[in-house]
């Protein structure tokens, strides 16, 4: 299953990419309209780039009157991204999607580099929306929190249903000649190749800690890579900074996938979800061709 | 959507700037002050290029090799291959009376191949140097001036202005030509519309640069006095 990243594809510009997806992902949302933060908003580094948007969005009002109802013309799972600033946004997030028919799943975005953190801890803002719904919820957690694992349990004991790993790091890049932050905001998430090994240790972590169902993400650019988030733990991919430059990676990583599942003697990628841990591969026979 | 495949056909030096020639394969050379992404070789995110020249066959990006990407796109060689997607965003409206194209630095970028399709244009170009000013040869007949002049002052009134140049040079002349297409730039990750990095002040709100330009008319955009 492959996802897009939130923040990573608007669907509404780029429908034919949209459809490619298992499911798409929206632009994480809040309840009041973001514009976001003043450029400069994007930097390359030497092995990904920084970004610093700003959660920029219309808000929950114009999201469900406008954009939501042309999502569900799209013939692809809408999974919505929420973000806010306390855990009575989550609910109240929450609440607005609950009844909503068109949207698959509900992403809690309680990890974004790039505004102001709610005060209030991951699980508290889980148990928040948890209340609010009865939609599938996942947990987008930064692999910045001093231990994953222990964020993943608690955002599980709080009622998660699956993670999100992982959200940006935080990191800077200087004007090669002014030696003055690039971004306008200084500061920004770090994502792309240097991601990659962060995710994996993480994926790898939470899968252990709580065997939830995982959208790995972080730097992935190829079949390969989605293998060993796989291997890892993840039940899902999603692509980010990869669509920037090919956004016709979804159905290229699809293809590269199932070729790696095949020379790794499985019927299906998913069948080697956990073996990193010393799990053995999953032998499901392929379905008998009948003649 | 997806990128194709493209082939350096040639890599020539235009004064201090770099003109890569790529095989066109499949690729339509779009509206003048359309864009390509560029993606150059080890890097992780394309580069957005308008289309500077468009003979058979081929589409030509003039470069200023100033940073990581633009230094690799400049290494390539003939026979090397790079993704290129596009053409992209909105170019400059062509149904114009009396042109006046208005060029600054590595800005003059579109240019020939908007005199090109206009089927020949008046046009006045401004460089910080002599050498950056041989990139001029790009445009037969262009008036050409070098700093501290500055190019606003050639503008001579009662033309429709199509410009590309510093942002400076933008601003001044939306204060002075309002009536203008002006061809904007920003750093850009996509292209498309997915990510939401180019965003500029146009109508007053941060708006993708890349959905809704980068060819901008001057009153959309904060005009600004400048001295001379």
């Amino acid at each position: 299953m492959i996802l897009n990243a939130s923040g990573c594809l608007d669907a509404l510009a780029a429908p034919d990419v949209a459809r490619s997806l298992d499911a798409f992902v929206t632009k994480t949302v809040t309840p009041e309209p973001r514009e976001g933060n003043a450029p400069v908003r994007i930097a390359e580094t030497d092995a990904g780039m920084l970004n610093s948007i700003g959660l920029q969005n219309p808000g929950i009002d114009a999201f469900v009157e406008d954009m939501l109802p042309r999502l569900c013309t799209l013939g692809v799972p809408i999974w919505v991204s929420v973000g806010g600033f306390s855990a009575d946004d989550y609910a109240e997030l929450c609440a607005r999607l609950d009844g909503e028919e068109g949207v698959a799943a509900i992403e809690l975005n309680v990890s974004c580099p790039n505004v102001t953190s709610p005060v209030e801890e991951a699980d508290e803002l889980v148990t928040a929306a948890r209340e609010a719904t009865r939609k599938t919820l996942y947990t987008k957690l930064s692999p910045s929190a001093p231990d994953v694992a222990a964020a993943a349990e608690a955002a599980a004991g709080a009622g998660t249903d699956g993670l999100s790993l992982v959200n940006t790091l935080r990191g800077m890049a200087l004007e090669p000649t002014t030696l003055r932050p690039v971004l306008g905001r200084e500061t920004g998430g770090l994502s792309g190749p240097a991601l990659r090994p962060v995710a994996l240790a993480a994926v790898h972590a939470c899968y252990q800690a709580t065997g939830l169902p995982i959208v790995g993400m972080g730097g992935v650019e190829t079949g390969r890579h989605a293998l060993e988030l796989i291997a890892a733990g993840a039940s899902a991919i999603a692509l980010g900074t990869v669509l920037f430059r090919d956004p016709g990676a979804p159905s290229r990583v699809r293809a590269e996938l199932a070729r790696e599942a095949a020379a790794h003697g499985v019927a299906e990628a998913p069948d080697l979800r956990g073996v990193a841990h010393g799990a053995l591969p999953v032998r499901t026979k392929k379905p008998a061709k009948t003649a | 959507m997806q990128p194709s495949r493209a082939s350096v056909a040639a890599v020539e030096p235009v004064g201090p700037y770099v003109l890569l020639r790529v095989e066109r394969g499949d690729l339509d050379p779009g509206t003048p002050g359309q864009f390509f992404m560029l993606s150059p070789p080890g890097r992780t995110l394309p580069r957005p290029m308008s289309l500077c020249v468009a003979p058979p066959g081929e589409l030509g990006f003039l470069l200023e090799a100033s940073g990581p990407g633009t230094r690799a796109l400049a290494a390539l060689g003939p026979g090397d291959e790079l993704d290129v997607l596009g053409p992209l965003g909105n170019g400059f409206r062509l149904e114009v009376e009396r042109p006046l194209l208005v060029g600054g630095g590595i800005g003059i970028a579109p240019l020939p191949y908007l005199a090109d399709r206009l089927g020949g244009a008046p046009a006045v170009l401004g460089f910080r140097s002599e050498r950056h000013a041989e990139a001029a040869a790009l445009l037969p007949g262009a008036e050409v001036v070098v700093e501290p002049q500055l190019v606003t002052e050639l503008i001579v009134p009662g033309h429709d202005v199509l410009a590309c140049g510093p942002e400076p040079m933008l601003r001044a002349i939306a204060h002075r030509h309002p009536g203008a297409q002006l061809a904007w730039e920003a750093p850009m990750a996509c292209g498309y519309g997915a990510c939401y990095g180019c965003v500029v002040e146009i109508r007053g709100r941060l708006r993708r640069l890349c959905v809704e330009g980068p060819v901008l008319p001057a009153a959309a955009v904060a005009a600004a006095e400048v001295a001379a």
